[in-house]
């Protein structure tokens, strides 16, 4: 009991510590970095959402340009309907949860790599849209005009107001998310991701929980699409590229996608060290990507496993043995 | 009505005829054997009824309804649920979660209700299921370890605690027994009929004969896709046909 108790009180006291650094931080940065706090905060939903798609074991390559649809989505609805941020962002949600519900028909006959390129595919299809559609999209120059409103004067497109509000809105869909993982439907995920075939013996319907992962995972990166659009003011397809898909998946990996919390320390320690390292910038990434290859080599479970790998060569007793990569 | 009725199976994989023009009928209750050389389409068979295959003719019927031609969840939803060969489980999670994982049918819930908490009497009803399912099959202690922990016997039990906490009608065992030492046979055959005092009708698929003469009242050979001979153990241990198919490889 007394064991638990102290569990609990230092959990406690490492939220009460969470909270103050992420209220108070960005008063202490620079104009600069208060802008990148912004899209590091919308980010850490990016690879939380992400991260529920992969639970049932699929990796998928559109969830850069489900931010996208979302995006789109938020600048469409508050240009021509006139909407506020308080509606275009749910919206946004639902657009990229029909759009990916519209997806499930044809990318979830797929599944491992064929399903990957399959949605590598889809994704440029929907990219393509935006380039060619002009009267509609804008094309290549995207459109502008949408932003964050005043209210009882407080200009939220300050960059302070701004991430205040971004943390709440990440902080209740990261809730949400957590919910969702440790609940009978993240048992579900796991199972299907682990043994598919002995999932569907006991009455579960693999395709409906994969599908459900998929249109969940896709609205929130629509809703974190449109958080970023109503900041940044305007929206481009280039903003959603493969390559944008990559820094997600390394984010995610390097952080560890086994727990929860993993790809948000992945998130955050690369954005600060990569940002470290500005100053030397021919060879920028080169460190980079040296970094990656190191981490991925010596902790292919993640940065979330070096506290129990530390316990494990300081001998602080048993530890609770990792869960291997892939299915064996 | 039989529980189970397959008349005139036919599961062709292009040229190899896997099945052909079985037919069988399971009673209520009943512990059935399944033999037959490898290759005689066994499992072949237990994959068509599950609704992991479908069959190229003949039709399965279950308590008097056609399954063919469903989806494994929605046959196992009508009350069949299969064991696999080897140890097919959840191996990266706690023996109780594979467990839980079994009561998905009378567990499942909706994302609003997973979000705001509204399913948990149902979730609770489960735990304490998978709960009573580990304490009959004498895997309570071990509740928390890793599937892939477990010794090979308490492995095997877990497949079938997950398969019946599920609330089967019948259960399809896909070789139990295979690679068990005497000790952990007898323990297995002890389980089995204890599940089958539950009011469980099972299908064995099982090459170990002491098993299968000990538990089963009745036999189907199969052989080369084709029902070989049926009766009760003795009847099948003297038939001609079946000692000829088991030796024709040794003479």
């Amino acid at each position: 009991m007394s064991d638990q108790g102290r569990f609990n009180l230092r959990h406690a006291a490492l939220g009460a510590a969470l909270l103050v650094i992420v209220v108070s931080v960005p008063h202490f940065l620079k104009f600069h970095h208060q802008d990148l706090l912004i899209f590091l905060t919308i980010n850490v939903l990016v690879v939380c959402s992400y991260r529920l798609v992969t639970l049932t074991g699929e990796w998928s390559l559109i969830h850069a340009v489900m931010l996208g649809v979302g995006a789109y989505a938020a600048t469409l609805s508050h240009n021509h309907l006139g909407l506020e941020i308080w509606f275009t962002l749910p919206l946004a949600g639902l657009t990229g949860a029909l759009v990916a519900a519209l997806l499930c028909f044809p990318l979830l006959r797929m599944t491992q790599f064929y399903f990957l390129i399959g949605s590598f595919a889809a994704g440029e299809a929907i990219r393509l849209i935006w380039v060619e559609w002009v009267s509609v999209f804008g094309g290549t120059s995207g459109l502008r005009g949408v932003e964050a409103p005043v209210v009882w004067g407080i200009d939220f497109l300050d960059p302070i107001p701004y991430y205040y509000f971004c943390l709440a809105v990440v902080t209740l869909c990261l809730l949400i998310l957590y919910r969702i993982e440790n609940s009978r439907i993240g048992l579900t995920l796991h199972a299907i991701h682990w043994k598919a075939a002995l999932a569907e013996s006991v009455g579960v319907d693999a395709w409906k929980y994969r599908a459900l992962a998929f249109i969940i995972g896709s609205f929130f990166a629509a809703i974190a699409g449109g958080l970023k659009i109503h900041y940044l003011g305007s929206v481009t397809p280039n903003q959603f590229t493969i390559g944008f898909m990559v820094f997600i998946l390394i984010w995610v990996i390097v952080g560890g996608y086994n727990k929860f919390y993993g790809p948000i320390i992945g998130v955050v320690v690369l954005t600060i060290f990569d940002e470290s390292i500005r100053e030397f910038e021919i060879v920028r990434p080169a460190i980079y990507g040296g970094m990656l290859i190191l981490s991925i080599l010596f902790l292919p479970l993640g940065l979330e496993s070096i506290p129990s790998k530390f316990r494990s060569w300081f001998g602080a007793g048993s530890t609770p043995s990792e869960p291997p990569l892939t299915d064996r | 009505m039989s529980l189970l009725e397959v008349s005139s199976l036919t599961k062709r994989f292009g040229g190899l005829l896997a099945l052909d023009d079985v037919s069988l009928t399971v009673e209520e209750n009943e512990i059935r054997g399944l033999i037959g050389p490898n290759g005689a389409g066994k499992s072949t068979l237990f994959k068509n009824i599950a609704g992991f295959h479908k069959p190229t003719k003949g039709a399965i019927a279950f308590q008097g309804q056609s399954i063919v031609g469903q989806k494994p969840h929605t046959i196992a939803e009508m009350g069949i649920v299969r064991t696999f060969q080897e140890t097919t489980l959840f191996q990266e999670l706690t023996v109780f979660d594979n467990a839980l994982v079994g009561t998905h049918m009378t567990a499942k819930t909706d994302v609003f209700s997973a979000i705001l908490g509204l399913d948990k009497a149902v979730q609770r009803r489960a735990r304490k299921k998978v709960m009573e399912v580990l304490d009959f099959m004498g895997l309570a202690d071990r509740k928390d370890q890793l599937a892939s922990e477990l010794p090979l016997g308490s492995q095997r039990a877990l497949a079938l605690s997950v398969a019946l906490v599920s609330g089967p009608k019948l259960m399809l065992m896909d070789e139990p027994f295979a690679g068990m030492n005497a000790e952990e046979t007898n323990h297995m055959m002890d389980l089995t009929r204890k599940v089958r005092e539950t009011g469980v009708t099972i299908v064995l698929v099982e090459h170990d004969m002491k098993a299968v003469m000990g538990l089963c009242s009745y036999l189907t050979v199969l052989n080369f896709g084709q029902v070989l001979a049926e009766g009760t153990p003795d009847e099948v241990r003297n038939n001609e046909n079946v000692i000829e198919a088991y030796l024709s490889g040794a003479k």
